[in-house]
């Protein structure tokens, strides 16, 4: 009845080709565009958009990210924390050396420099596969990190090797530093969002797609037909590194503002993004949302039932925690493999045939 | 997006309900993760002289007090949470427990007019009150620390040409006295040896590996967490000898020195304040709190160094709060009332003693320009047939000559990048 194809009838290629092809589902997704963009921000508070609305932003275009590289073009990578390092350093070195400049086109230029990084670390690839390029990555993730932490040029020679975000403002409204406003940083960390669903969506449903989910599902056989690995594996690390990056120029600039990059951006961050897409859903840009969602809200949501609604110790909710979420990883991956997507695809699916399954 | 609702749902909830008119004192503790061992007994302490105070006096100045604990594991994403969190219940005065948490709450606290404590951690520059208006980190900072075991090697003999090796944690918090102690190194002519170790620190293997083959005269630490465990049990094991070594008041608790035995007899920790549970306020906590059965946490910390941490940052806080309570003459503050309360505040003897505490800390006083009060600091040292921490030296002033520059300069820096007009 909601769903189905019935009475839609296309009439002209473009149609038939695009996104959304059934209208149900496209105006689902222009009321969620709507209501981010028109109604969230006058509800948005410091809560909200510190705990659960900025983290959710910001790690949903690094799962993008890394979904583009591990989920569309197999290459399975653990340095993400290292690149979104590149994007937040990257970002705080333009900040600081160009005040003049607009902090939008810091963000593009830190993600442009993570893609540079993420090429040079990817060119490995072309040699080595599955686990041993994940051994790779990790060295990248290790090297970056250190590489942050040992040279002082990147964090301007504080004593504490600390970077701080200081204030810049887009349209004379203020995203980072202290004194901004909920909404605006919540618009701004959005914007980045939906352009980067909607580029990552249109890449992989085009030719550069489908020859990363060729390399993905047999490399030598897409070789055979004409898939050039080497542009194809590159241009994967490279978008992948971008998103990346911009992610972690957000993270750094505007939700966490100060920044140490052990701390941050260490092994745990490649681990947790990649979960995240895991969980949400390997090669899916709807997947990478629900994965974020379900990492960034999740813990936020039992601590709030159980801290501050049944009034349990923090150290007994915080194991707890742990146990719930890793207790939730597991059944994930025995019930549905394929994640959160794969779930949204199957109700899909049972909504076009409802009410009549056979 | 079911999930989402549920969350707004809940949010929306506790945003609704009325706000208390208690003096709210928000606990950013970490009872689990890497860093609980050290985080338990201060979160214990800091709830522990609360409660007391309720049940003795009702509470400071007649109103209630409410200690909102908040779970952070040491982790800046989740302190960030625990802030915004806990701020809408007009907390007065955030206590990060933790170097990184601090550096992002500098500027957020100081645009929401909430002042900070950062009791010997943070960004020492923070004395800086000129600068740093909301940022307290009396009685003493990091800077005092490591000037305070230069001083205190200097009183044991000559130390020029000696070397000293500075073990530290790879992070801003391990970071900081790397400075201070490249200036007394030019001012009194010993060499300094940096050596790094990574979070969190389980393996130094090479690192006490170096310091054996380099064999400096003393080792300085600043480490956190299982870090200082596993940097005892290596210079035990390297037979470094352990009255040569010196922790930071972080690298200097009950739980640092037990797991290596009788092996870490001798080591010894600088501290700002009194160790051992021979005061009188502990009598006070032991019929008010612990009898009663409302001891935080499973009430086996009391008399621990870190406890002791916690009860006397919240002693500070009450104290802070009182003080702010006379100079607006109402009971009831807000954070900006706070704040003043904080830099006007004086300890002295005779009220540390009239508040059972004789000769816990140092005496000190705080203002507008000096937000780090006197950095006095003391050294303790570890016996371990006994297994007590005793105060072998009196809290005595550390080197402010090369401290106090070293401030102006990182102080002035930070106003530059942030835009703030230094003044009192």
């Amino acid at each position: 009845m909601l769903y189905r194809e019935a009475g839609d009838f296309s009439t002209t290629y473009p149609q038939d080709s695009q996104t959304f092809p059934i209208r149900f589902d496209r105006y689902r997704y222009y009321f969620v565009l709507a209501v981010a963009v028109l109604v969230m921000p006058f509800v948005m508070n410091d809560y909200l958009v510190n705990s659960i609305f900025l983290p959710f932003l910001i790690y949903a275009i690094a799962a993008i990210g890394l979904n583009i590289l591990t989920g569309y073009c197999g290459q399975v990578s653990l340095g993400t924390g290292g690149f979104m390092a590149v994007g937040a350093y990257a970002c705080y070195k333009l900040m600081t050396s160009f005040p003049d400049v607009n902090i939008f086109f810091h963000v593009i230029a830190a993600g442009g420099i993570t893609a540079l990084v993420g090429t040079a670390f990817g060119l490995p690839s072309l040699r080595i596969k599955g686990f041993y390029l994940a051994v790779a990555t990790l060295a990248a993730q290790f090297f970056l990190v250190w590489l942050f932490n040992k040279v002082s040029w990147f964090y301007n020679y504080s004593a504490s090797g600390q970077i701080n975000a200081p204030e810049r403002s887009v349209f004379g409204i203020e995203v980072t530093g202290p004194n901004t406003e909920a909404w605006a940083t919540y618009l701004f960390c959005l914007v980045f969002t939906i352009g980067a669903a909607v580029i990552a969506r249109n890449l992989t449903r085009g030719s550069v797609g489908r020859q990363w989910m060729a390399i993905r599902d047999m490399d030598i056989a897409a070789e055979i037909i004409g898939v050039n690995p080497l542009k194809a594996k590159l241009t994967a690390f490279a978008v992948s590194s971008f998103f990346v990056g911009i992610s972690g120029a957000l993270f750094f600039a505007v939700y966490l503002g100060a920044v140490e990059v052990g701390e941050v951006f260490g092994i745990q961050k490649s681990f947790l993004v990649l979960f995240m897409i895991i969980i949400g859903g390997l090669g899916s840009i709807f997947g990478s949302f629900a994965g974020a969602a379900f990492l960034v809200v999740l813990p936020v949501l039992l601590k709030l039932v159980g801290v501050d609604m049944l009034g349990w110790p923090t150290d007994i909710v915080a194991h707890f925690n742990l146990v719930i979420v890793g207790g939730l990883i597991i059944m994930f991956l025995i019930l549905e493999p394929h994640g959160i997507a794969q779930l949204w695809r199957v109700a899909k699916e049972k909504l076009r045939l409802w009410p009549f399954p056979h | 997006m079911k999930m989402k609702l549920a969350t707004w749902a809940t949010a929306a909830m506790m945003a609704a309900s009325p706000v208390m008119a208690d003096l709210v004192f928000p606990s950013l503790s970490y009872r689990t993760g890497p860093y609980a061992a050290g985080g338990i007994p201060i979160a214990d302490g800091y709830a522990d002289y609360f409660t007391m105070l309720e049940e003795r006096d009702g509470g400071i100045g007649g109103v209630m007090t409410n200690v909102l604990e908040c779970e952070t594991g040491y982790n800046t994403e989740k302190g960030v949470e625990c802030y915004e969190s806990t701020k809408g219940a007009g907390a007065l005065v955030y206590q990060p427990l933790s170097t990184g948490i601090t550096y992002q709450l500098i500027p957020k606290a100081t645009a929401d007019d909430i002042p900070i404590h950062s009791m010997g951690y943070g960004r020492t520059s923070a004395a800086n009150g000129a600068v740093f208006s909301h940022v307290f980190n009396y009685p003493a900072n990091y800077w005092n620390g490591a000037s305070g075991a230069i001083n205190y090697l200097m009183s044991q003999g000559d130390i020029a040409g000696k070397k000293i090796a500075l073990v530290y944690h790879n992070s801003a918090y391990g970071k900081e006295p790397i400075r201070t102690l490249e200036e007394l190194s030019k001012k009194h002519g010993f060499e300094l040896m940096l050596v790094a170790v990574d979070h969190p620190g389980q393996e130094q293997k090479s690192q006490w590996l170096q310091i054996r083959r380099e064999r400096p005269d003393n080792v300085i630490m600043y480490g956190w967490g299982v870090m200082n465990q596993v940097a005892v049990q290596e210079a035990a094991n390297i037979r470094f000898p352990m009255e040569n070594f010196i922790g930071i008041w972080w690298s200097g608790s009950e739980n640092d020195v037990l797991p290596a035995g009788d092996a870490a007899n001798g080591y010894k920790a600088l501290t700002f304040h009194g160790v051992g549970s021979d005061f009188p306020v502990f009598d006070d906590i032991k019929t008010h709190v612990v009898d009663k059965g409302l001891a935080a946490g499973s009430g086996d910390q009391i008399g621990t160094v870190l406890y002791n941490r916690g009860l006397y940052a919240a002693m500070l806080a009450a104290e802070a709060a009182k003080t702010a309570q006379e100079i607006h003459g109402t009971a009831e503050i807000t954070p900006a009332m706070m704040r003043d309360g904080m830099e006007a505040l004086e300890i002295t003897e005779a009220k540390m003693t009239e508040l059972g505490l004789p000769g816990f800390g140092p005496s000190f006083n705080v203002s507008c320009e000096n937000h780090g009060g006197n950095g006095l600091v003391g050294m303790t040292q570890w016996d371990a047939s006994s297994k007590t921490w005793s105060l072998i030296s009196e809290f005595s002033e550390s080197d402010m000559d090369v401290i106090q520059p070293l401030i102006d300069e990182d102080s002035a820096a930070y106003a530059a990048e942030s835009g703030i007009e230094a003044g009192c």
